[in-house]
């Protein structure tokens, strides 16, 4: 028994050695680089972005650890609130979610902007729609095509969950502020299987943000007002269904490498890849597209 | 001598208080799980001061989502109905090919049934539900969508309805054949003295005889069919009204709570009804489990 039980403390003891001394060992080899843990969760359509900014982060300062979650914008504001998280993620403004007591305390960083398009499937036929034809599609006024200048073909709506960033941005900017229909509209709650219902259902249509049209699906994306949905639109202010993405913190970051992390994402160098992945820069926005947003 | 049996002595009960521990957890774990979706479910009614007759029966579904920001609608009927037709018609599509396979597999050809049908119903069971949602999303969705051209493209209460069925075929089918293979030999022997058809003993005997345990796989089947979400949010089409017919969309409990769960601000209206949801789905879940009981039980007292 006793045999036992030493045997059981010396391997405690050498695994514990082990630990003790890479940790040791390692903060002494590497002194470039921030170190740290940055934990940051939330909204799913800026997911990527952050991914891909955390392994780029990590490969040129190997001591830190980055954890990156999805779970959506309300869990992100909810636990960087509560300080869970070091960051939390979010396609909308915390005061549009939060008490007004909480989101006060949250320091927003704007890393990307997403614009959003409406897509349709190429049955349609159309290219371009006004915003008052889209409003008619999203409100059920017009149900077929060729009342909006497409081809005979019924509309089918797909929509996002109405607690959705993505929807809630289209409906405010796309639709002046008016509630789709969700009671007639199919509703998914990813943009992947959006885009594949749309090349699917004849006749339909939804919205998706940019960065998910970069793999070009066969699906068309529809000009409103003459304008296309391009960042470089965006840009000069003419294309207007977008919103920032937000990387919330609770007070200045105070830890060296969420400072650092958030450095990286909004710097100059980062941009080409923000854009690259079908995102946009805050920094590149014209007045006028500032000013006319909101 | 005597070391040796103190030292089994000593191991036994810690060995024993080893289990106790593990099954008290395990106790502990399901009741907390519990108290805490009774508690979070019902802050709905509590704390938004909803009646619980707006949730269930009425389908204004218009929560306000922001933090302690309370007075919008919570009707939830149209998920709840959506649940409730889905599994069954699911049921109603799957009971007679499971009561025939288990029929097949114990009374008509036991050997193969035994040997290849029993295994092979079984593989069923162990397919990750996304499989059965994606091959009805790929396969199901645009074949009921060229058969009957329904106006939202094949998303529908079928489609969801018939990947229900496949889900809970395993289940329905396995726990009757165990119903019937359990009914003693004796009944057959005494029908066919009688001079039954082989027909009639297996409709008029048998059958009867394992009603009780075909209950309890139907339960079973019930149960898991109402609380799938992925599979069939996945060809369900998650329309938020009432299905019209067969063919069009419609929603359910699981879906709503999966769509809107993230994003919805906590402890605000919306998170709150999707809590009460998910109590609501707890509780039928309970409700067929103790079903199940009742009928085991009452089958014992005979």
């Amino acid at each position: 028994m006793s045999g036992k039980k030493t045997r059981v403390v010396v391997i405690a003891l050498a695994l514990l050695a082990i630990v003790v001394g890479c940790v040791v060992g390692s903060s002494k080899a590497d002194t470039k680089g921030v170190s740290g843990t940055v934990n940051a969760a939330g909204s799913s359509a800026l997911l990527p972005l952050v991914q891909s900014a955390a392994k780029s982060f990590m490969d040129e300062n190997p001591d830190s650890v980055i954890n990156t979650n999805g779970g959506g914008s309300g869990q992100g504001l909810q636990q960087v609130s509560d300080g869970t998280i070091d960051i939390g993620d979010s396609d909308l403004f915390a005061e549009e979610k939060l008490d007004k007591k909480s989101a006060s305390k949250l320091v927003d960083h704007q890393v990307a902007i997403t614009a959003i398009a409406p897509i349709v499937n190429k049955e349609a036929g159309v290219k371009s729609l006004t915003t008052q034809q889209l409003i008619d599609v999203y409100t059920g006024k017009v149900t077929n095509w060729k009342q909006v200048g497409g081809n005979d073909c019924k509309i089918v709506l797909i929509s996002r969950p109405a607690s959705s960033g993505t929807r809630a941005t289209f409906e405010q900017y796309a639709l002046n502020k008016t509630a789709s229909r969700s009671n007639q509209s199919l509703e998914t709650d990813d943009s992947g299987t959006l885009i594949q219902m749309i090349q699917s259902v004849e006749g339909a249509v939804g919205y998706v943000a940019l960065s998910y049209l970069t793999g070009n699906p066969d699906v068309t994306a529809v000009a409103i007002n003459g304008v296309k949905p391009t960042l470089a639109n965006v840009y000069n202010g003419s294309y207007k269904v977008w919103n920032y993405e937000h990387m919330y913190t609770k007070g200045q970051p105070k830890k060296a490498a969420v400072k650092a992390f958030l450095k990286k994402m909004l710097s100059k160098e980062y941009e080409s890849k923000v854009e690259g992945m079908g995102y946009g820069v805050a920094s590149k926005l014209s007045d006028k597209a500032k000013k006319e947003h909101k | 001598m005597d070391k040796v049996v103190q030292k089994a002595i000593a191991s036994d009960k810690r060995w024993r208080a080893v289990y106790i521990a593990c099954g008290l957890l395990i106790v502990a774990l399901t009741l907390l799980m519990g108290a805490f979706l009774l508690y979070q479910g019902s802050q709905t009614f509590i704390k938004a001061h909803h009646s619980i007759w707006e949730f269930l029966f009425t389908s204004d579904w218009a929560p306000l989502d922001k933090t302690g920001l309370f007075g919008g609608k919570v009707g939830a009927a149209v998920y709840i109905v959506g649940s409730l037709e889905t599994c069954l018609l699911a049921l109603v599509i799957c009971l007679p090919f499971a009561i025939g396979s288990a029929v097949y597999m114990t009374e008509i050809s036991p050997k193969i049934g035994e040997k290849y049908f029993r295994p092979a119903t079984e593989i069923y069971v162990s397919i990750p539900s996304v499989v059965y949602g994606w091959f009805g999303m790929t396969k199901l969705v645009p074949l009921i969508k060229n058969i009957f051209h329904p106006a939202m493209g094949g998303y529908s209460v079928l489609a969801a309805s018939i990947v229900l069925a496949i889900m809970i075929f395993p289940t329905i089918t396995t726990v009757s054949a165990d119903a019937i293979k359990s009914v003693p030999m004796s009944y057959r022997e005494g029908a066919y003295g009688l001079g039954a058809t082989r027909w009639q003993v297996i409709g008029k005997v048998v059958l009867p005889a394992a009603s009780g345990g075909i209950l309890t796989g139907v339960i079973l089947g019930l149960a898991r069919a109402i609380g799938e979400a992925l599979a069939v949010a996945m060809v369900i089409g998650k329309t938020r009204s009432f299905a019209a017919n067969l063919l069009s969309p419609t929603s359910n409990l699981t879906s709503a709570i999966a769509a809107d769960m993230g994003n919805t601000a906590q402890g605000g209206e919306y998170n709150l009804a999707l809590w009460t949801m998910a109590l609501l789905l707890f509780i039928i879940s309970i409700v067929l489990i103790v079903l199940i009981h009742k009928l085991a039980n009452g089958k014992k007292d005979k």
